[in-house]
């Protein structure tokens, strides 16, 4: 598999008043081509951030790179000049947000919006680019292209404005489509047509996609892997099947666990205790010792490194050190390892354990 | 005192009533929500869920037919002070987080606004110490008193506009897709402390959502909503046992599971209005087609229905 991106050790701080926020605390993670890689983490994790920093989308006066860096084509987009870096932003690197009310322009037609980085990137002239624009449209399920072109944002629906949105960051055929919550406006109908598109379009077009969201549902419909993130770091990273069958972060054992199951009788939702750690003054230890029940003295004071599971699965918690002792993760969890070959839970179909 | 403590009889809404562009936002629909119980009502975007809960509330001038409050018209002619109380009673949490809190207060005074207007405290410390009980309630901390909506993120926003709901004692909470822009973890947080002061405060709650595992397992019963109407009604259980009408079927499949395995073979059912093939004659009513368990159809869907429920 070809790596289209990779982020290596990226530490970024906004600078507030308050004092320097360390956002992202040393983020790694590469991006496969045509692969769907999710981004889950509640709000504050720093997975927007991530994918920002990656666009260069952050404000220059208050946010500081660090360390580390984002190779995209052999080019650090770190460090690249702006004027670079606006070639490969909408080009080759583009991005869908979760608003599509406040995305688009309201004073512009929907077909300009997206000719817009037709027009700025490629070498076309007008019709050629009304033609494509029109294509595009035709692409993400607009019907009656040629007189909808000319609309504005507000004569369109919820679930077709986020059409369009998609329609302008597939305009240049990016190579990596980063998805800020794309359908988290939208209801489940709306929802579930959007990401049918997206993994058609990833189909034809081999994109690799970023998809940021918080809802594991969707990350179980689209992702082909899923990183974790909590406190600005990635604490999980694995393929989807291992990450939903075979977590072993606490932490993620806390968001799977936090879903309703459909089959749920009248009992309490496990919701993670406490709140995300302030970022001002990260914890010294794991991020989320404070909020796990299954924290050891370690935790406090050290932060652990990845500790590889499998060649695709890696988790930074202290659990997986040979001497840690072995800790039972919550029932739910156990239940979803029952199914997972390589699990040490994993139930042969004939009942026996392996 | 009877047991409902809301009831709905064929309400209609109507926005441009009598024009060309006349929108039939609600069309005729007719529910009850008992005392202390949870009624979910879900739909897609443009199904009148929302208009529905306005309405209730009295946001919006009823077309015709009347919401019950604890047996009083919520949509007659009364007093000033009858007003005020049936406010102080009802409360709503809104969709929008970013719209729904004035940019220009702190968040102080947006959670203590409800307390002065009906003057529940006396005094500053008080007053604030209220404030900051409720914040504590929601998950968030006494430091965030002092701090304007745009310094938080959509989800404490969405807790903010809880506490204020909360804070002047409500019976009744309309919720309108109060989760939505909430993390998995944290709406698991709010659905619980929604259930929690349920529980202690005798409360009931209007719950309206799109999301439906969730509604699912906050709800007691739940009403489908399709195009203004009320296709299918039922408890929570039954609803997701026993979907009979197809658009509810259509909705209940579009749901994504955190389960890899099962996404990899979900299949969707699309919902087509014309698939019902309703004759010119053929009238199409609300039938109970189990206890409680109510759904909209003719007289000869209703039968091929009985005919394939287990």
């Amino acid at each position: 598999m070809t790596k289209v991106l990779e982020v290596k050790d990226l530490e970024l701080s906004f600078h507030t008043f308050a004092g320097e926020v360390k956002a992202i605390r040393g983020v790694n993670f590469d991006l496969h081509k045509g692969e769907t890689l999710a981004v889950v983490g509640e709000s504050g994790s720093g997975k927007s951030v991530t994918t920002k920093s990656i666009m260069r989308l952050l404000p220059k006066s208050s946010a500081e790179y660090k360390n580390g860096q984002i190779l995209f084509e052999g080019k650090d987009l770190t460090k690249i000049p702006e004027k670079d870096m606006q070639k490969i932003r909408g080009k080759d690197i583009s991005m869908i947000f979760q608003d599509p009310m406040t995305s688009l322009n309201p004073t512009m037609t929907i077909g300009r919006q997206i000719m817009e980085p037709i027009l700025k990137h490629q070498k076309l002239n007008k019709s050629q680019a009304r033609k494509q624009t029109i294509e595009l449209l035709n692409l993400v399920g607009i019907p009656n292209a040629e007189n909808r072109y000319k609309m504005y944002p507000h004569q369109f629906s919820g679930g077709q404005r986020q059409r369009i949105v998609i329609a302008i960051a597939l305009a240049c055929n990016p190579k990596v489509l980063i998805a800020d919550e794309p359908t988290t406006a939208l209801d489940v109908t709306i929802q579930a047509q959007i990401l049918e598109l997206m993994k058609d379009i990833q189909k034809k077009t081999d994109t690799s996609i970023i998809f940021i969201t918080h809802d594991l549902g969707v990350v179980a419909n689209v992702a082909d892997r899923v990183a974790v993130m909590y406190g600005g770091r990635i604490v999980e990273i694995g393929t989807v099947d291992e990450i939903f069958y075979n977590p072993q972060h606490p932490y993620t054992w806390g968001l799977l666990s936090s879903m309703p199951s459909m089959d749920l009788e009248d009992q309490k939702l496990y919701a993670i205790p406490g709140t995300p750690p302030d970022l001002l003054n990260p914890p010294k230890g794991d991020a989320f010792a404070l909020r796990s029940e299954y924290a050891m003295k370690i935790d406090m004071e050290r932060q652990p490194p990845f500790f590889k599971v499998s060649d695709t699965h890696y988790a930074a918690t202290w659990l997986l050190h040979p001497q840690a002792p072995q800790v039972e993760p919550p029932a739910l969890i156990i239940e979803r390892m029952k199914t997972f070959k390589g699990s040490r839970y994993y139930v042969d179909q004939t009942g026996g354990t392996v | 005192m009877s047991d409902n403590l809301i009831e709905v009889r064929n309400l209609k809404q109507y926005f441009n009533a009598g024009k060309s562009t006349e929108v039939r936002a609600i069309d005729d629909i007719s529910f009850t929500i008992k005392r202390g119980e949870t009624f979910g009502l879900v739909g897609e975007s443009g199904c009148g869920k929302s208009t529905t809960g306005r309405t209730i509330i009295r946001l919006y001038d009823a077309t015709a037919g009347q919401v019950l409050y604890n047996g009083v018209d919520v949509h007659a002619p009364k007093s000033k002070k009858e007003n005020h109380e049936l406010n102080r009673k009802m409360q709503m949490i809104f969709q929008d987080p970013y719209a729904s809190l004035n940019p220009r207060m702190k968040v102080l005074d947006i959670i203590a606004e409800g307390l002065d207007i009906h003057g529940l405290v006396k005094g500053k410390t008080e007053r604030k110490q209220r404030v900051i009980d409720l914040l504590e309630t929601v998950g968030l901390n006494r430091e965030h008193a002092e701090r304007y909506p745009h310094e938080f993120s959509g989800g404490q926003r969405q807790r903010i506009g809880i506490a204020r709901a909360l804070a002047v004692d409500p019976e009744f909470i309309i919720a309108d897709e109060p989760i939505s822009a909430l993390d998995v973890s944290i709406q698991a947080q709010v659905v619980n402390l929604l259930k929690e002061l349920q529980e202690e405060k005798g409360l009931t709650y209007l719950f309206i959502a799109h999301d439906l595992s969730m509604v699912k397992y906050i709800s007691d019963r739940i009403g489908v909503m399709y195009f203004g109407k009320l296709v299918e009604m039922a408890p929570a259980d039954e609803l997701y046992r026993n979907p009979m009408h197809a658009y509810t079927k259509s909705l209940l499949s579009a749901i994504p599971l955190p389960d890899p395995i099962y996404e990899r073979s979900r299949v969707r059912h699309p919902y087509n209005p014309k698939d019902h093939q309703y004759g010119p004659d053929e009238k199409v009513e609300f039938h109970e087609i189990a206890p409680e368990h109510f759904v909209l159809c003719s007289e000869k869907e209703l039968a091929e229905m009985q005919a394939t429920r287990v």
